[in-house]
């Protein structure tokens, strides 16, 4: 399971990174979400060592689901160095997620 | 070369349709597998409450549903490959699945994708998807508490999705393009004693206002009077019928002038040994019970071909 992570951790943890950060923002209400939790967990696995996958439960950070203008769940963001890459919404097939990498 | 397994049953899409196959296959003594683009459940994966599922009552949502269907096929020995088909050949022999991430092969092919919300054809539609456009009230309706917001459409999920907004939001307007709804009359009632939710007749949107890339109203056309109007709402809700998810098979099955896959009651398509079932096939009624009974009937197909015509 990816690791779920508190707004007081998001600076350190994915702005200030060594390396590019895959961020769900989900909730534990939402069905997609569900469907999308293994797919993420698949790719952390393949992606070790290249980067990071965490978790933002929208409901307990309700400040970074506003500061990133989260209004649908899940929304996939990659960042890298502290920038957003890639913005996906919804539960989308693991070569669409792996397509932000590039 | 990497050898290619070969499956006597191949199932395309694990919603209640190919879950349903799996199941029936597996327990048949098939070697089947799902093959699933995201993840199980399809479109029944985003229901809230089933109402009209025979033997659950309001307590099953319906993700709960699918992974108790999922488990079941799995317990009779039906695999899923969490992968996508990008194309198919279905005149060699076994047919051929091409995915993102490999490749299999199988002596019986059952299609079932299923189908996809409908887009409404706004020019910035997709632009502002996410940004209070969606195509699903059960993901978002949190997003818009207390707000203001439409749901556009006339059916069954529209009017569902009008119950469900209106503990949530403020004020939901239901755009309709008739004078009377599709939904079923069970629905009627119980948006009459919503007073929060104003039914807007004859009426289509006509574009999506934003506001520094967020929707900020919808302007509406009366169909009869033709007057224009504006409305201040925070979201969009779109719940106008479904588009099949066909575009993969690139005309190697007939399709119907909506681009689902002519198939008989048994699945049977333009192609032996290819079956369809559930929501993707041509048919009149598309509910997760009536994709349940697909997905039964093509997999008795399936085992049949197999038995009598391989």
């Amino acid at each position: 399971m990816s690791e779920v992570i508190a707004s007081k951790d998001f600076q350190s943890k994915v702005m200030d990174a060594d390396k590019p950060v895959l961020v769900d923002f989900f909730a534990t209400w939402c069905g997609p979400c569900k469907r999308v939790a293994p797919v993420l967990d698949e790719i952390a696995n393949e992606m070790a060592g290249k980067a990071y996958v965490y978790k933002v439960d929208i409901d307990q950070s309700p400040d970074l689901a506003a500061s990133y203008r989260v209004n649908s769940v899940p929304t996939l963001i990659l960042f890298d160095k502290g920038q957003i890459k890639n913005k996906v919404l919804g539960a989308v097939p693991k070569q669409q997620i792996m397509g932000m990498f590039a | 070369m990497t050898d290619i397994k070969t499956y006597d049953v191949a199932i395309i899409g694990a919603g209640p349709a190919g879950l349903t196959a799996a199941m029936y296959c597996a327990r048949a003594g098939l070697d089947c597998a799902m093959v699933e683009a995201v993840s199980f459940g399809g479109q029944l994966a985003q229901t809230e409450h089933l109402e009209n599922y025979p033997g659950f009552n309001q307590s099953m949502s319906g993700y709960e549903l699918s992974e108790i269907i999922h488990q079941q096929a799995e317990g009779f020995g039906a695999k899923t490959i969490y992968d996508e088909v990008t194309s198919v050949d279905f005149q060699s022999d076994p047919k051929v699945l091409t995915m993102a991430y490999g490749t299999i092969q199988a002596k019986v092919v059952i299609v079932a994708t299923g189908a996809r919300p409908a887009k409404l054809g706004l020019p910035n539609e997709d632009a502002l998807k996410g940004s209070g456009i969606s195509y699903c009230a059960t993901c978002d309706g949190n997003f818009f508490k207390g707000k203001d917001v439409v749901i556009v459409g006339g059916g069954d999920t529209a009017a569902a999705d009008a119950i469900y907004l209106s503990r949530i939001c403020n004020k939901i307007y239901m755009i309709v393009r008739r004078d009377e709804l599709r939904a079923t009359a069970i629905y009627h009632e119980k948006l009459d004693h919503l007073e929060n939710v104003e039914i807007v007749w004859n009426t289509v949107v006509e574009e999506a206002l934003e506001d520094d890339g967020m929707v900020s109203g919808v302007k509406l056309r009366n169909r009869v009077t033709g007057e224009e109007s504006e409305l201040p709402v925070s979201a969009i809700f779109i719940a106008v019928g479904t588009t099949p998810n066909t575009e993969f098979l690139d005309g190697k099955l007939e399709l119907d002038q909506t681009a689902h896959i002519v198939a008989d009651e048994m699945g049977k398509t333009s192609v032996p040994g290819v079956f369809a079932a559930g929501d993707v096939r041509t048919k009149v009624l598309r509910q997760v019970s009536t994709g349940v009974g697909d997905g039964a009937n093509a997999a008795d197909a399936a085992a049949d071909y197999l038995l009598n015509v391989m």
